[in-house]
């Protein structure tokens, strides 16, 4: 494990995705503890202040610590990615290597996927939040469904190609049972897009909770996530472009660590690549 | 155990693909048997349904695209009870599959799952099989790398199908395929991918864990020096269907069948002085058997090597011919060759 980790953090990029990371999650958690400020306590006198040595990120339009909301909105904003990405990432492979492997569960599997997917990722995010309601799980679990048929498809795809090579026939000439060719065999050989599709379902996650947030549906206004604090900063951003700027840095920040993190794990769980390390 | 009965009995095999342009018989009437102990060579050039013979007798047909339509394959299993493989569920044939009938594939390079090591691949064999702890199945395993001579068994556990040679990814096949000491092995040209010296080391390999372990051997392949190597019988297959088989000296000494002799005579090296014409201080011309096998959805009506046959006339034309007996164990479906 120690090997694995220290192998994983050798590449400079790596190394600065984790870091990254690691830091943002650190400093979301501990927020309370670090700042003076409290995310929603509202100061009219100090509204739409630049940054300073008081505050940093300089205040919103209600005199907020900007600094402190983006901490605490990247509690929010990281959870909902990371919690997309699970649920994305489970229900999507089981979807794509049913559907790659079993001819017959193929076509209503990804009829349905079809379907999910042709619609436009937020029309059909705002659709399920009308119908479930608009709070922070309901978010999460309407983007997992939105974000789910792209997994699907790629892992899918992935399966056609793998189940039809020589080891797998040579696993099942050995006796191998179905379920374990379909989640060591296969599986175990889809792992680097799948990781990639993750990297981008993270960040695209992180975006439309900030768009669904933006239009009022997402998670409840007074709680600050990255995807509120650009929507409500951008009227003001003519006289204070750091209220947008410092969320959507976060956001960037975030979402391209992550994908400096996934692209260094794939490389890992790749014995062909690794050697290369 | 009753070594009157055969280890493995195929009558009559039928194995057909259903494809939208009509069915391919890639297999018809096939039938050979095999004893315990004996290596059965079964020779043909590509489509001639060797392969899908070997992949019918493991259960391995797609049933998406094709079934066993008829005949039947017995094997006598280690209890020594004899069981119907063409009636068995998937679930029956996977306990027997790498257990009691195991394969090596032609292609060592793709056969290895790349992201599992060495050892996890025949741990894993070997525990679906005959159970124990993952510890006792890597000392299995290490003992079967060292059956096959792969040298530093204990290192190669480690690592990946990509840091072995192709030679040494064969031993570990034969390794994973022979890990359980199946009473059969299906050897579908293991050595077609290897070079020439590999080949040699692989071929006196499977020879002698033969010796060790009296596992019966069905030899796919379409190379006749491996065949005078290694087998002990012949069974020469041509569109789907045995046109002759007998003992590998009897075969080679005397074929009957035009095919046998037109394979035979592609052989370099075999024909001085014989039909093919040497003019002087010229190399002999490779012989060649002219045209090439017949669509597998429009076969002739009658033999079907016919087509291509320097002997064939009318009757040829009219039905295929039966199996026709030589004694001594030779057979081949020629009207020309009939002892009567």
């Amino acid at each position: 494990m120690q090997a694995f980790i220290s192998t994983l953090l050798r590449r400079p990029l790596v190394r600065f995705g984790a870091l990254t990371l690691c830091v943002l999650t650190v400093l979301a958690a501990a927020v309370p503890l670090l700042s003076p400020y409290a995310p929603d306590t509202l100061d009219i006198g100090a509204r739409l202040l630049a940054p300073s040595a008081a505050h940093w990120f300089g205040t919103d339009e209600f005199g907020r610590d900007v600094l402190t909301r983006v901490l605490f909105g990247g509690r929010y904003s990281l959870a909902v990615g990371a919690l997309v990405v699970a649920i994305a990432a489970v229900c999507g492979v089981l979807m794509g290597l049913c559907a790659g492997f079993f001819a017959r569960l193929d076509t209503p599997i990804m009829r349905l996927v079809d379907a999910l997917m042709a619609l436009p990722d937020i029309l059909l995010a705002i659709a399920l939040l009308a119908i479930l309601g608009a709070s922070l799980m309901n978010v999460v679990l309407a983007l997992a469904i939105v974000y789910t048929p792209r997994m699907a498809r790629i892992v899918r795809a992935s399966t056609l190609v793998v189940r039809e090579l020589l080891y797998v026939e040579a696993a099942r000439a050995l006796g191998v049972p179905t379920w374990r060719i379909l989640f060591v065999h296969i599986l175990g050989n889809t792992v680097s897009p799948i990781l990639v599709q993750a990297s981008f379902i993270f960040a695209y996650a992180i975006l439309a909770e900030a768009g669904l947030s933006f239009l009022g549906l997402g998670v409840p206004p007074e709680l600050p996530t990255w995807g509120t604090m650009i929507a409500s900063g951008q009227n003001y951003s003519d006289q204070a472009m750091w209220l947008v700027l410092i969320p959507g840095l976060a956001i960037v920040l975030a979402a391209l660590s992550l994908q400096m993190v996934g692209d260094g794990l794939r490389d890992m769980l790749d014995p062909r690549l690794r050697q290369n390390l | 155990m009753n070594h009157a009965t055969p280890l493995l009995e195929v009558e009559h095999l039928q194995t057909h693909f259903f494809t939208p342009r009509g069915t391919v018989k890639s297999v018809d009437g096939v039938s050979f048997s095999l004893a315990a102990g004996e290596t059965l060579a079964v020779v043909g050039e590509s489509g001639s349904g060797k392969s899908v013979s070997s992949l019918s007798i493991m259960g391995l047909i797609p049933p998406d695209a094709g079934r066993i339509v008829g005949g039947s394959i017995r094997f006598r299993r280690r209890d020594g009870s004899v069981c119907e493989l063409t009636r068995m569920s998937q679930r029956e044939l996977r306990q027997l599959r790498g257990n009691e009938i195991a394969m090596v594939f032609q292609d060592p390079m793709s056969c290895l799952n790349p992201v599992l090591t060495i050892g996890d691949q025949l741990a894993e064999s070997i525990r679906i099989h005959l159970g124990g702890s993952r510890a006792a199945a890597l000392a299995h395993a290490q003992r079967m790398l060292e059956m096959v001579e792969i040298p530093a068994a204990a290192r190669r556990l480690g690592e990946y199908p990509h840091q072995l040679s192709g030679g040494m990814r064969q031993r570990v096949m034969i390794a994973l395929a022979l890990s359980c000491q199946p009473s059969l092995l299906i050897a579908d040209e293991p050595t077609t991918a290897l070079d020439v010296t590999v080949q040699a080391q692989i071929l006196a390999l499977l020879q002698r864990l033969q010796r060790e372990t009296g596992t019966g051997i069905l030899f796919i392949t379409h190379n006749l020096g491996v065949v005078a190597e290694i087998a002990d019988r012949v069974a020469v297959m041509y569109s789907g269907r045995v046109v002759e088989q007998g003992d590998v000296m009897e075969l080679f000494a005397q074929p009957r069948h035009p095919y046998t002799r037109g394979l035979l005579a592609c052989l370099p090296g075999r024909h001085h002085g014989s039909g093919a014409a040497r003019v002087a201080g010229e190399r002999p011309r490779l012989a060649a058997i002219p045209g090439q096998v017949a669509s597998p959805l429009a076969p002739p009506p009658g033999c079907a090597f016919e087509p291509r046959c320097a002997l064939a006339h009318a009757a040829c034309r009219a039905a295929m011919p039966e199996l026709a007996d030589f004694g001594s164990g030779q057979s081949a479906r020629c009207i020309l060759r009939s002892p009567q």
